[in-house]
Parts: structure tokens; C-alpha cells; sequence
């Protein structure tokens, strides 16, 4: 579990995100959601210890980031057991697939790769669907393979807390559902803290254990989809007039309406009349 | 995820396949490395046959006594000195362009090589400080590069820094440096601008048996130093960020190499002069024949500059029998057309 204090966080001078306090469940998928520039991606930055705490602190496992932990050694062993995947994907180098994914196993490493440890990394590579790139070289993938196998060098890790910043916007529908799918079932088996950034609110509501809305360098709301999803809060947070159902299953879709959508029509002339 | 151990043998067998082309790789630049050195013992004012100079490099079968002495007396010292320090250049533009993630990178582009420069210029200027030439020059050269170096540190410690920062440092101090040269050439006796001249344009013909011992234990130090980090440097390359999320101390590997590469390329540009173009091009060769796991880029950028440098060498020998042009203009020369061949050749995929 990891217990947010309080937190500030400030980009040089100006302050991103203020008051968070919240705690962050193992075993539990967190996705985080709002509108461009609130610093959801400040956020995972600093659960990395990238970016320096105005104020308040961070509590995980028995270590605590705090206001000037910023020494090397603290920074290294806050981070030892975290896998964070940053947002872009632009990677330029002559590697291999499988190198690329081996190199998730950084600190077990020696100058001869043992060939336990590239089973363990076609392993991961298999399960996330993409065996069969093994050999490409990275260059020459798309920007959704690439993803995949940075998600792959993630799954190689071996974290106990899981940070994916936008992992799924270059990825098609399939892939989408396989790699999230992938992250629930590895968060509870293996009992993580995962904390992934969102843009579809839908996906969102569909993989989120616990939901965390941020707007304005705020927490809005957090709690099951179910719970703090609210035609009033999204739409606000958005500002776009929307609309919620629930499917089948009983989770919320979100269906934002345009100028032109009948809907929003047939209220406003609810409205006049 | 445990599955039975057969499962990925192809991939694995595939993957060590990979890693016994890149040894052929290495051994045939290692061969080509060898036919070079021999040629560049062979070649000189009195030309001799490459059977008689492999005799007397390895003491053994009959040859000249004359042969003996120009071999071992005066070419070879310098053979090898081309070896120890194209090696040199090759590692230290290798993990320029590693730490910097931008294959621009190089001591050279990034005004340690100018720095240099400017410190030898400057001590022939002030008349070596009551030193011999021979040590007074390689002294300020050193130096020179090490301040250099300081500023590059000082840039890559700050916490904020990114690497653009650090490029463009590097340029600013490239053109700092090259301009104080000039002005110290428009200042000085035209005796004295022949002389900075001569040294600007990189020769390996001052080797003595000493420095050849200095560039060569040092250049074997520092880059087993760095062939250990290899791992952490082949991370380095997906990102800083993400080399830090794979546990890597990303400021202190910077610090690190930056303080290995500039001791390795002072010493080699203290003795030998200004040689540009080895470290920019050698790495480049190195990542298109075996690609960037560092394991086998450090060792083939050393090769490739080895080879490049020897190759240099015969080269500057030969072009007009019995003149002897400096080797840093041959690499110059002959670098360009390769290194356009190298960026527009088309690119094999498999390695």
C-alpha cells in the first residue's frame, strides 16, 4: 500500500498539484484520469522520485519520500523495485527485441547472458502476445509493437509497484484489452501497486479498481467506477456535456454528446420549452 | 509464468547464433586490424616486404640486420602507437555517443580535442614553462582537455540538465577554443604557428616507447572499465528515464564515463596531436556491423578506430613515396567519403 500525504508537487516554480492525499491499495489496479495538463503524468513521476515534493510525503513498503530526499542512494532505493514505463516511445537504438526485454533483467545481468534468463524473457515476451517479434530489430516496429515491448521489459522486472503512463495509446483495440487485461491479472497475482494514466474514460471504468479523477492540480475524486463516476463530475472535469449508461454488466460507459448529437438537441429544446 | 525449458529453444539458439556473428565480426576486423599494422611497419621512405617485417616482429627465420633496426627502432613504436590510440579514440566516441544519445557526439565535436589543442598552443606559446617540449606540450594538452572535461562534468551534474545542454556546451567550448588557437597562431612568430601548426594537424610520428606505454595502459583501463558497465550503457541508450526505471544510477554512470572517456582521450590526443574524425565514424561502423549490444560495440569501436588509424597511416606514407603527410589529415580526408557511405549505404537488417 502507498499513502500520499498531503502531496505538492512543483515544476521549477510554479506548483502542479497540491493536497493529494490518498492511499494506493496492493493488489489493486489505480487508473488515473482528467484532462490534459492536471500533471497525471507529474504524478507517476513523482511516485518515481523523478521530480522533486514541494510538501507532504509518500509512504511506501517502510520507506518514505519526503521534501529533499534527493541524494542518489535514497533515489536508487526508492526505486529499486519500481517498473516505470514513461509515455514515449521513442526509442533509437540497434537492438533487438529480446535484447531490449533481456535488459528488463538489468540487475541480474552478467557479461555472459545466462539462458535462463532469455527463457524468462521470451516468457515475457509471449505473454504479451509478441514472441514472434523476438528477433526484429526495434527500429524497424511500429509505435504499438514498440509499447508492447517496452510493456514486455516491464513484466521483465519483476516490480513490486507498476507505473505505466499511457501504455495503451499506440495500441490497437486488441492489443489494448490484451495488455491491460495482462496488467490486472499480473497485479493480483503477484500482489503490485499499479498506477496507470488514462485517456479512454471507458477503458478506464473498465480496468479500474480504483479510480482516481484529477483536474485542475487537484484530486476531484477517487473510489470504484462505479462509485464516483457522475454525469455532473466527468462533465465538469471535461467540461463536455455528456452523457452515462450502464452496460450490461452494470459498469458505467461514458458517452460524451456533440453540438449535434440528437441528445444534446432534444435537451436544449427541453430546456426553451 | 514457468513453462518447460524446450519451449523458447529456438529463439535461444537463434539469439546465440546473433552473438557468434558479431564474434566473427569482431575477429575479422581484429584480422583486417592486423594486415594493416603490418602494412603500415612495411611502409616508409625504404620500403620493406610484409614476410620480412612479420619475421622481425616475431624474432624468428632469417632477415636483414637493417631490417631489425628500422622495425624495431623506428616503426614500429609508431604502428603501435596508431593502434593504441585509434583504439582510444573509437571507445571514447563510442560512449560519447552512448552517454549523449546523439551520434554527433564525439571528444572531438565536443571541444575536449580543440581544449587539447589549445593547451599544446599555448605552451609552445609561453615557451614550455622551463620544461622540455616533449613534456611540456603533452602536459598542456592534458590538461587543457581535462578543463574541458571539468565544464562537461559540471554541465552533467547539474541536476536539470539535459542532454541538448550538455551538446551545445560542448560546441560552445569547440568554438571557444578553436578561436583562442587562432588568436594565439596571429599572435606568435610564424616559426612558432608552423610549429602549433604541426601539432594541430596530428602526428604519430613523436612516439617514443614511453608515451606508446602510457596511451596504451590507459586506454586498456579505462575501457575495460566501461566494457563492464556495458549493460548499464546499453539502457543508457533506450533513455535516461528509462535507464533509471531499470535501475540504473543514470548522474553517476553519466559522471562516470564522461571522467573515463575524457582521461582516455586526453592522454591519446596529448601525445599524437589533433585527430578528429576516428571517434565519429569507428562507432558508426561498430553499430552497423554489431548493432549496440555494448559487449561487442565497445570492442568493435576499438577495432574500427585501431583499424581506421592504421589504415590512415600507410595511407599518409604512400600517397607521394617518400613524403609523410599528417595522419590527422588523412583520416579527415579519407573519413567523409566513408561516413557518407556508411549513412546513405542501405541498411541490412540482420546482424
Amino acid at each position: 500500500m502507498i499513502t500520499l500525504d498531503n502531496l505538492s508537487i512543483a515544476h521549477g516554480q510554479k506548483t502542479i498539484m497540491q493536497g493529494i492525499s490518498t492511499t494506493l491499495a496492493s493488489g489493486q489496479v489505480h487508473v488515473i484520469i482528467g484532462p490534459n495538463g492536471t500533471g497525471k503524468s507529474t504524478l507517476l513521476r513523482t511516485l518515481f522520485a523523478d521530480l522533486p515534493l514541494q510538501s507532504g510525503r509518500i509512504c511506501w513498503q517502510d520507506k518514505i519520500l519526503a521534501p529533499g530526499h534527493h541524494r542518489s542512494r535514497q533515489l536508487q532505493q526508492w526505486r529499486h523495485d519500481i517498473a516505470y514505463m514513461p509515455q514515449d516511445t521513442g526509442l533509437d537504438v540497434s537492438l533487438s527485441v529480446l535484447e531490449i526485454v533481456v535488459l528488463g533483467g538489468l540487475e541480474t545481468l552478467t557479461l555472459h547472458i545466462d539462458s535462463s534468463l532469455l527463457e524468462q524473457a521470451m516468457d515475457c515476451l509471449q505473454a504479451a502476445g509478441i514472441a514472434e517479434l523476438a528477433h526484429r530489430d526495434i527500429g524497424s516496429l511500429s509505435g504499438g509493437q514498440r509499447q508492447m515491448v517496452l510493456f514486455a521489459q516491464v513484466l521483465m522486472r519483476n516490480a513490486r509497484m507498476m507505473l505505466l503512463d499511457e501504455p495503451v495509446s499506440a495500441l490497437d483495440l486488441h492489443h489494448q484489452i490484451a495488455m491491460l487485461d495482462l496488467v490486472r491479472e499480473q497485479t493480483r497475482a503477484r500482489n503490485l501497486v499499479t498506477v496507470i494514466v488514462l485517456h479512454d474514460l471507458n477503458l478506464a471504468c473498465q480496468y479500474a479498481d480504483n479510480l482516481l479523477i484529477f483536474s485542475h492540480g487537484r484530486l476531484q475524486a477517487s473510489g470504484a467506477p462505479l462509485a464516483v463516476i457522475t454525469p455532473q463530475l466527468i462533465s465538469h472535469t471535461y467540461g463536455v456535456a455528456l452523457d452515462i449508461v450502464y452496460d450490461n454488466g452494470g459498469l458505467p460507459l461514458i458517452q460524451p454528446l456533440s453540438r449535434h448529437h440528437p441528445l444534446t438537441i432534444k435537451n436544449t429544446l427541453r430546456k426553451e420549452a | 509464468m514457468t513453462v518447460p525449458v524446450t519451449e523458447h529453444q529456438d529463439a535461444i539458439v537463434r539469439f546465440r547464433l546473433r552473438e557468434r556473428r558479431r564474434w566473427q565480426w569482431l575477429f575479422i576486423f581484429f584480422l583486417l586490424t592486423l594486415v594493416t599494422f603490418v602494412l603500415d611497419v612495411a611502409t616508409g621512405p625504404s620500403l620493406l616486404s610484409p614476410g620480412e617485417v612479420v619475421r622481425s616482429i616475431l624474432n624468428y627465420g632469417d632477415r636483414d640486420s637493417m631490417t631489425d633496426s628500422i622495425v624495431r627502432g623506428l616503426r614500429l613504436p609508431i604502428a603501435l602507437m596508431a593502434l593504441a590510440v585509434g583504439a582510444s579514440l573509437g571507445a571514447g566516441g563510442a560512449q560519447m555517443q552512448t552517454l549523449l544519445n546523439n551520434p554527433m557526439a564525439s571528444p572531438y565535436t565536443l571541444g575536449m580535442a580543440a581544449a587539447a589543442g589549445f593547451g599544446a598552443a599555448a605552451m609552445l606559446a609561453v615557451g614550455g614553462l622551463g620544461l622540455h617540449d616533449m613534456i611540456a606540450v603533452p602536459l598542456g594538452a592534458f590538461v587543457f582537455s581535462m578543463v574541458a572535461a571539468a565544464f562537461l562534468f559540471f554541465l552533467a551534474s547539474m541536476r536539470r540538465t539535459n542532454i541538448e545542454s550538455i551538446i551545445l556546451g560542448g560546441i560552445a567550448l569547440l568554438f571557444l577554443f578553436q578561436s583562442l588557437i587562432s588568436l594565439i597562431q596571429f599572435i606568435a612568430s610564424p616559426e612558432l604557428s608552423q610549429q602549433i601548426l604541426f601539432w594541430l594537424f596530428g602526428s604519430l610520428t613523436k612516439t617514443t616507447w614511453p608515451t606508446l606505454g602510457i596511451t596504451t595502459l590507459v586506454t586498456i583501463a579505462c575501457c575495460i572499465l566501461l566494457w563492464l558497465d556495458s549493460w548499464k550503457l546499453a539502457a543508457l541508450r533506450m533513455g535516461e528515464m528509462r535507464a533509471a526505471s531499470l535501475g540504473v544510477n543514470v548522474r553517476r554512470l553519466r559522471i562516470k564515463v564522461l571522467v573515463i572517456v575524457a582521461v582516455m582521450t586526453a592522454t591519446a590526443t596529448s601525445f599524437v596531436g589533433v585527430i578528429g574524425f576516428i571517434g565519429l565514424v569507428a562507432p558508426h561502423l561498430a553499430r552497423v556491423s554489431v548493432g549496440e549490444d555494448q559487449r561487442f560495440y565497445l570492442p568493435m569501436s576499438m577495432l574500427s578506430g585501431a583499424l581506421m588509424l592504421s589504415a590512415a597511416s600507410v595511407l599518409s606514407k604512400s600517397i607521394i613515396p617518400g613524403a609523410l603527410f599528417p595522419v590527422g589529415i588523412v583520416t579527415a580526408i579519407v573519413g567523409v567519403p566513408f561516413l557518407l557511405w556508411l549513412i546513405f549505404a542501405p541498411r541490412r537488417r540482420a546482424r
